[in-house]
């Protein structure tokens, strides 16, 4: 997540200062991200280091208020206008795990997966409460985030679905022939389960 | 809260010898008044078979299934069939609405069965289409609506009266997601006042509106999801 262009994409609706910036931001996205203040103030003094934003005066009750510059606008524009790379998402820890746990001796890989499937089953309940209870329509930036969330955690238990479907009918086979008598009897016996 | 569904080390095996199916293998499940269970697992596990048992439509070969602390096993055909009116509802995969009856009258059939008079059955079977979102239909027949309103209908009878507990199996099948999610709104909302639900589904999207969900594999219940936790923790653990 760029707290970079979160914060010049609130600073676009007027000057404001380090708290204020902080509850914007954690407002405008329910509390998913939530933002600690050191983080406003490191990301401020790099975004006004790069021009994009700039610093007003202090008010007498000691707070300092920024405000967007032309370039900082420019950037936040690019930025609405620029997809995502998918590059740019961490890496999916999640397939590698099962990738290896398929490949490592004494694992039992549909364990992994249940385990994960419980854990991700129970985030989509959370999710879907998070979303019952905020209804109102000024709700409608939080819920289109937790939407979000909940299409990822849905794609994940049915690719995880997917994975049991599949390890049914996988035979870990190092040396052995596919059309082995024995291996051809133990997917007779999956099937029938 | 109360237990309302209790299934005690439950069996349902077919037939006999080598040919014998085991669906279900010793289940044990507990289902609160106020509780909503999700029954998910792969084609086969032995999820309808639940379902079926949990709401006297089949009984196990070994085991106690108990609705309300009260024992299926001694109650005779005709006690079995007033408690599935007067206590539970059933949704089914297939509707199972009656074509030859209106979507009022096919509401009010259980509490007209049930002995409750014509006319408070129809005032009640209305109130129900109408707590469902379709309360201008009641005078249509099953192939005047669209399939989405019939599985609305379908819904309203299977909440209509005191039911206690909730049955659904796949209520959401051929819906469009908006239209699922309306049925599946209705159903928290009967649990939420009180009903214990259990939901028979494929679709994680649907589990989520669960207070639990457990899985069925190979007639086992292998796993359950952990009681719910605050939604900070949910925040902080994930999605960052
Ligand atoms: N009357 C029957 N005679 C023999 N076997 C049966 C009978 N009814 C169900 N079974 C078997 O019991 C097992 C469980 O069936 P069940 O209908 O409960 O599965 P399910 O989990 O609901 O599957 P699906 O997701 O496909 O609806 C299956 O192997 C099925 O073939
Ligand atoms: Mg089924």
């Amino acid at each position: 997540m760029s707290i970079r262009h979160g914060l010049l994409a609130l600073l676009e609706r007027g000057q404001m200062y380090g708290y204020q910036l902080r509850a914007a931001f954690e407002e405008s996205t329910g509390s998913t991200w939530p933002l600690n203040i050191g983080q406003v103030y490191t990301t401020l003094a790099r975004l006004e280091r790069d021009g994009l934003v700039r610093s007003l005066p202090e008010s007498e009750a000691g707070q300092r208020p920024y405000e967007i510059t032309d370039a900082g606008r420019a950037d936040l524009t690019l930025w609405f206008a620029t997809p995502i790379s998918r590059a740019d998402r961490p890496r999916d820890e999640l397939s590698i795990k099962l990738a290896l746990a398929l490949t490592t001796p004494g694992v039992d890989v549909r364990a992994v997966v249940q385990t994960q499937r419980s854990a991700t089953m129970r985030a989509l309940q959370e999710l879907t409460r998070l979303k019952y209870a905020s209804d109102k329509p000024e709700d409608l930036p939080w819920r289109l985030v937790l939407d979000a969330m909940l299409f990822q955690a849905e794609a994940e238990v049915r690719w995880l679905d997917h994975c049991e479907t599949s390890l049914v009918r996988y035979r870990p086979a190092p040396g052995r022939p596919t059309g082995h008598p024995e291996a051809v009897d133990r997917t007779d016996e999956a099937a029938r389960r | 809260m109360s237990v309302v569904l209790e299934l005690r080390n439950v069996h349902r095996t077919h037939g006999v010898g080598a040919a014998a199916v085991h669906a279900l293998r010793g289940v044990s499940l507990a289902v609160r008044a106020g509780e909503l269970v999700a029954v998910m697992g792969p084609s086969g596990s032995g999820k309808s078979t639940l379902l079926a048992l949990a709401g006297g439509l089949d009984r196990p070969t070994g085991g106690d299934v108990l609705v309300e602390g009260e024992p299926l096993g001694v109650l005779g055909a005709r006690e079995l069939a007033r408690l599935r009116r007067r206590r539970i509802g059933y949704v089914f995969q297939d509707l199972n609405l009656l074509g030859s009856l209106t979507a009022v009258e096919n509401v009010a059939l259980p509490l007209e069965l049930d002995g409750v008079g014509l006319r408070a059955a129809r005032r009640a079977a209305l109130a129900a289409l109408d707590e469902v979102g379709v309360a201008g239909l009641g005078d249509r027949f099953p192939d005047q609506m669209s399939g989405g309103q019939q599985q609305r209908v379908a819904i309203a009878r299977a909440l209509v009266g005191e039911r206690r507990l909730v049955l659904a199996d796949e209520p959401t099948g051929a819906l469009d997601s908006q239209t699922g999610e309306a049925v599946l709104q209705l159903l928290r909302r009967r649990v939420d006042a009180g009903a214990a639900g259990v939901l028979v589904t494929h679709e994680a999207r649907h589990a989520g509106w669960a207070d639990r969900v457990v899985f069925l594999r190979d007639g086992d219940l292998v796993d359950s999801t952990a009681p719910l936790i605050g939604v900070e923790q949910l925040l902080s653990g994930s999605g960052r």
